[in-house]
């Protein structure tokens, strides 16, 4: 497998991170040794192994359906590069 | 000065229970030094009105009549974690001045139990390298040698404990962040068993696989740190419910009859002279010791660096999603629209080393790769997860080397990703299997610089690590050397 600079602006594009095209030569190169030391695992017979998402094969614990108090608003929204009247401003998306 | 900053935190604790100083001494020491060595670039944000508040508050406290061996001991917050009053950065552009609403969960227990902050420490970007050449604010410096990489992520922890600015420092380990620059800067350096520690309020790196710990002067210290640190939390759904449990337990812990295994691959052709003779003679020291070793096998190791870097970047690509320059973080001055704006945030505000690892995991988890890559990774992970299992029912502890080589020089491997990711070639098994580990030092190798011992345990048996770790402290002395000039 070789990743060409068409799969990497692909990626890039999915990834939501602009690329140039010199970027994407270079991390096509780099993405491509990764994944030649990634391959080795293609050869190891995993038949009949289950997939392990968690360290401790942990169930999903669920918690009262109830009311519980959130930050206040105003800190909450003091890291927002753009805010107005309480909300987060994001350029126009509906004409 | 120097004296109290050279005592141990157990000795430290004695001293503030017995009245003979004060937290506020105590946290004017420590701030002293980390001026006097802000050329190690080891701290991201001091700021020592807020530590002397919390330092006169905790002496307030123990004058009302409250005990407890940590309060008013100082430490030091990797900049993983948020804090209130202290920016959080992640080492990161993207999230530069950043204040968090609230306090993580780790720093907030400790707060609890009475400790001082002293600041936020240095990091690899997002958690994200073995060297710290990746912290956007500059890399930290190792204080044994300034050639050295102090080692990564947690670098800023590992050299300001090394150089003893702080008695002791939170870390993050997700590969081997915690455990492999412990040993590059000569400190002990616990991993937990995941789930014991809460990752509330840890930028989000591999949920998987993070893991808060320690890294201090010695096992003991963190031993009697955890005793606060961990434990169940709600607002983590990965949190472990269990039983409060003392981590000291098992300190004077005899260790006849302690089964320690020595796995064969860990001790193939990449690992150094230098290193393998120093984790040889410190095998030979725990036999002395009482300690029965015997011969193990973790087959499917080897496949830990290959398996770690489709997880890792998977669910780091999923978590970084996050950063977005809507709600916090940079946002790019100009753009054309909103997802021109979030393309162009992203590439300004991200370093190199996470946007590889984005796009990595982006591809592993596109249509028609997913099964390849992500899928089959994890499939391979239960089999490493296995071999553990497989090699505790042989032995109590698996010790090994935590690194191949000692630190390595800044730029040396920068322009090569690959020959990066193999520094955690056997600190990532551990990782992957969710299992606790430790680093000590244990000699020094190659151009003077320490050499790390790494133990590893079943699930929860951080007592019976700590209580080995803590046996060979108390028998040999590499882990109270302190770098000259310290």
């Amino acid at each position: 497998m070789s990743l060409t600079l068409t799969d990497v602006h692909r990626i890039a594009h999915l990834a939501r991170i602009e690329i140039t095209d010199a970027q994407a030569k270079e991390t096509a190169a780099q993405l491509n040794d990764i994944f030649a030391m990634i391959e080795q695992i293609g050869r190891v017979d995993t038949n009949g192994v289950e997939p392990m998402t968690h360290p401790l094969g942990g169930v999903q614990r669920l918690r009262e359906d109830v009311v519980e108090p959130a930050p206040d608003r105003s800190e909450l929204l003091r890291n927002a590069p753009a805010q107005q009247d309480g909300l987060f401003l994001v350029p126009r998306v509906i004409e | 000065m120097t004296e109290l900053a050279h005592t141990s935190l157990a000795q430290l604790a004695r001293l503030l229970e017995n009245g003979q100083i004060s937290a506020v001494e105590l946290a004017k020491t420590f701030l002293k030094r980390i001026d006097q060595h802000r050329e190690l670039n080891a701290f991201l944000d001091v700021r020592p009105e807020l530590t002397l508040q919390q330092a006169q508050d905790a002496d307030k406290r123990r004058a009302r009549g409250e005990r407890g061996p940590l309060l008013g001991m100082p430490v030091g917050h990797k900049d993983i974690f948020v804090t209130r009053g202290w920016s959080c950065t992640a080492g990161s552009k993207m999230l530069a001045g950043y204040m968090s609403p609230f306090d993580a969960t780790v720093v907030e227990r400790l707060a609890a139990s009475g400790m001082v902050c002293l600041g936020k420490l240095n990091c690899d970007e997002f958690a994200m390298g073995s060297s710290n050449e990746n912290s956007a604010f500059g890399n930290v410096l190792n204080p044994w040698d300034r050639a050295a990489v102090p080692g990564g992520s947690s670098g800023g922890s590992a050299a300001a404990v090394a150089a003893r600015l702080a008695p002791v420092a939170t870390g993050t380990d997700t590969g081997g962040s915690i455990r492999e620059p412990a040993a590059f800067s000569g400190v002990t350096g616990v991993k937990p068993t995941y789930g014991r520690p809460s990752r509330w309020g840890m930028v989000a790196f591999a949920s998987s696989l993070d893991t808060a710990g320690l890294l201090a002067v010695s096992a003991q210290d963190c031993a009697l740190v955890f005793n606060s640190m961990l434990g169940f939390d709600a607002r983590d759904s990965t949190s472990v419910q269990r039983p409060e449990e003392d981590f000291t337990r098992a300190l004077n812990q005899d260790l006849r009859g302690v089964r320690i295994g020595v796995p064969a691959q860990f001790f193939t052709k990449g690992l150094q002279k230098d290193v393998e003779s120093a984790v040889r003679a410190a095998l030979e020291q725990y036999r002395q010791l009482g300690v029965k070793l015997v011969d193990i096998d973790l087959p499917n190791a080897p496949l830990g660096i290959p398996v770690y870097y489709v997880v890792a970047p998977a669910e780091a690509s999923s978590n970084l999603s996050r950063f977005d320059g809507v709600r916090y973080g940079h946002r790019a001055r100009q753009f054309d629209d909103l997802i021109d704006m979030i393309k162009k945030s992203r590439a300004q505000g991200f370093g190199a080393e996470p946007k590889r690892r984005i796009l990595v995991g982006t591809y592993v988890l596109s249509h028609g790769y997913y099964d390849a890559y992500y899928l089959k990774a994890s499939k391979v992970r239960r089999l490493i997860a296995e071999d553990f299992q497989r090699a505790f029912e042989k032995c109590d502890i698996i010790a090994g080397p935590v690194t191949s080589s000692v630190a390595f020089n800044f730029g040396e491997k920068a322009a090569d990703p690959v020959s990066m990711y193999l520094a955690d070639l056997f600190t990532v098994p551990a990782s992957l299997a969710g299992v606790p580990g430790l680093s000590m030092p244990c000699g020094f190798g190659d151009k003077g610089r320490p050499v790390g011992l790494q133990l590893m345990a079943n699930h929860f048996d951080e007592a019976r690590l700590l209580g080995v770790a803590h046996r060979y402290q108390l028998a040999t002395d590499w882990h109270r050397r302190v770098p000259a000039g310290f």
